[in-house]
């Protein structure tokens, strides 16, 4: 039973870390969010394995089915005129390269080495672990006042972003015809070209 | 509580392989002789021009905030349904001011025209 | 799960996410990217409130509600970061990052 535990760790992690590491790797900005969303699947299936079961379904809805969901439509809408040229990274990508592989080893070091990660309480039976019904309770208590400051975060977040990315009717783009389109695209490389 | 969920995991992993036996079945048994015609890009009839990538229009993406705003809401209420018995009258009024909140934000969305589409 | 693998262990993967975000944030030029970037780091302090909830006080919810407290961050700060992207691109026709540099001095 553990052997099997950590061979789905293992997997899982694999999942995880792969995927993210496609994310910053892959050329295109599509295939780039799709392997978001498979890093983003494994770590609900990590919350799962933590028996955080909630936690694993908020993942997957949100995750997987919002946000994901928001980054491919602002991919779509901001279709680069001249993609498949220019640099995906900055020339000194290297030097981030650097910090982060830096960052990790600091990171790393206090983690494995002189900490006592002792467990101090564990319940004795199972039932003990917290899950939704203790987070419900936990929202109407203790936690009240930043569960009430969440509705106007996401007041700010939905009114803001509608102010930002909104277009009076007069201004928006009327879909264009073909000759159009390509005409404005050929302006387009000129004026990258003249930069 | 892990003990429950490897009959999820035998479905997950059936869900997984299923769509990979008819696409394994197509690319084994289907006759292949492609020829320069087969293989043009179809786009009724006439000859493809430009890329594939077309502009998204700007609505798409203010529906798609509203999609996530009252996603996160669902994370809030399910905990809040499966307690409500614990609290009471106080869970009631604390998750009307949490909806009035964002009623508030649909109604501004609605009445910017937002939600039309045009 | 808590018998079998150890707490560094999962603390290890949730660093090793953190700087792989890390890096495609600094290092990417399209903005798209950056956020994405941004959401890994955010995903991977989410790891580390549920790994440390699990193993140290599994009868108290606090850290699961602080990881739906940084969902709900999250969310927000996708919906208007990619909002900002969506307006740089309209007026910009551009969503490298460098190429919006109208305010450098």
């Amino acid at each position: 039973m553990e052997l099997l535990i950590q061979i789905i760790f293992v997997l899982i992690s694999t999942l995880i870390l792969g995927a993210a590491v496609m994310v910053v790797r892959t050329r295109n900005v599509i295939h780039s969010a799709l392997w978001l969303i498979a890093s983003f699947f494994g770590i609900g299936a990590l919350y799962l394995l933590l028996e955080a079961e909630f936690l694993a379904i908020a993942q997957v809805l949100i995750y997987v089915g919002a946000i994901s969901v928001l980054i491919l439509f602002a991919i779509m809408l901001t279709h680069n005129v001249t993609s498949g040229e220019g640099h995906k990274f900055y020339q000194r990508w290297w030097l981030a390269l650097l910090v982060s592989l830096m960052l990790f080893a600091v990171i790393l070091v206090p983690t494995l080495v002189g900490q006592d990660w002792t467990i101090t309480a564990r319940p004795s039976e199972e039932s003990a672990i917290a899950g939704a019904v203790e987070m419900g309770t936990a929202f109407m208590r203790e936690y009240l006042l930043p569960f009430e400051i969440a509705a106007v975060l996401l007041l700010v977040a939905l009114t803001g972003a509608i102010v930002i990315a909104y277009e009076e009717r007069a201004q928006r783009r009327r879909i264009l015809t073909l000759a159009q389109e390509l005409a404005l695209r050929k302006q387009q490389q000129q004026n990258h070209a003249e930069e | 509580m892990l003990i429950n969920y490897p009959f999820i995991a035998v479905f997950f992993i059936a869900s997984v392989i299923f769509p990979f036996i008819p696409l394994i079945m197509g690319y084994l048994v289907a006759p292949k002789r492609p020829t320069e015609g087969k293989k043009s890009t179809y786009e009724c009839g006439l000859e493809a021009i430009g890329d594939i990538w077309v502009q998204f229009r700007v609505q798409y993406y203010l529906y798609a905030i509203a999609f996530v705003v009252f996603d996160v809401e669902v994370v809030f209420l399910y905990p809040w349904a499966v307690s409500f018995g614990q609290i009471g009258v106080f869970a009631l009024i604390a998750m009307s001011i949490f909806l009035l909140i964002l009623v508030a934000s649909l109604i501004y969305d609605w009445r910017k025209g937002a939600l039309e589409w045009i | 799960m808590i018998n079998a693998v150890p707490l560094s262990a999962v603390l290890t993967i949730a660093a090793a996410l953190f700087c792989i975000g890390l890096f495609g944030a600094m290092s990417r030029r399209n903005a798209v990217s950056i956020l994405m970037g941004v959401e890994l780091m955010l995903n991977s302090v989410n790891i580390n409130l549920v790994a440390f909830w699990r193993y140290l006080q599994p009868d108290l919810i606090t850290g699961q509600v602080f990881a739906i407290f940084v969902i709900t961050v999250a969310a927000a700060e996708a919906a208007v970061g990619l909002a900002m992207v969506i307006a740089i691109y309209r007026s910009r026709q551009t969503v490298y990052i460098d190429t919006v540099d109208s305010m450098k001095g």
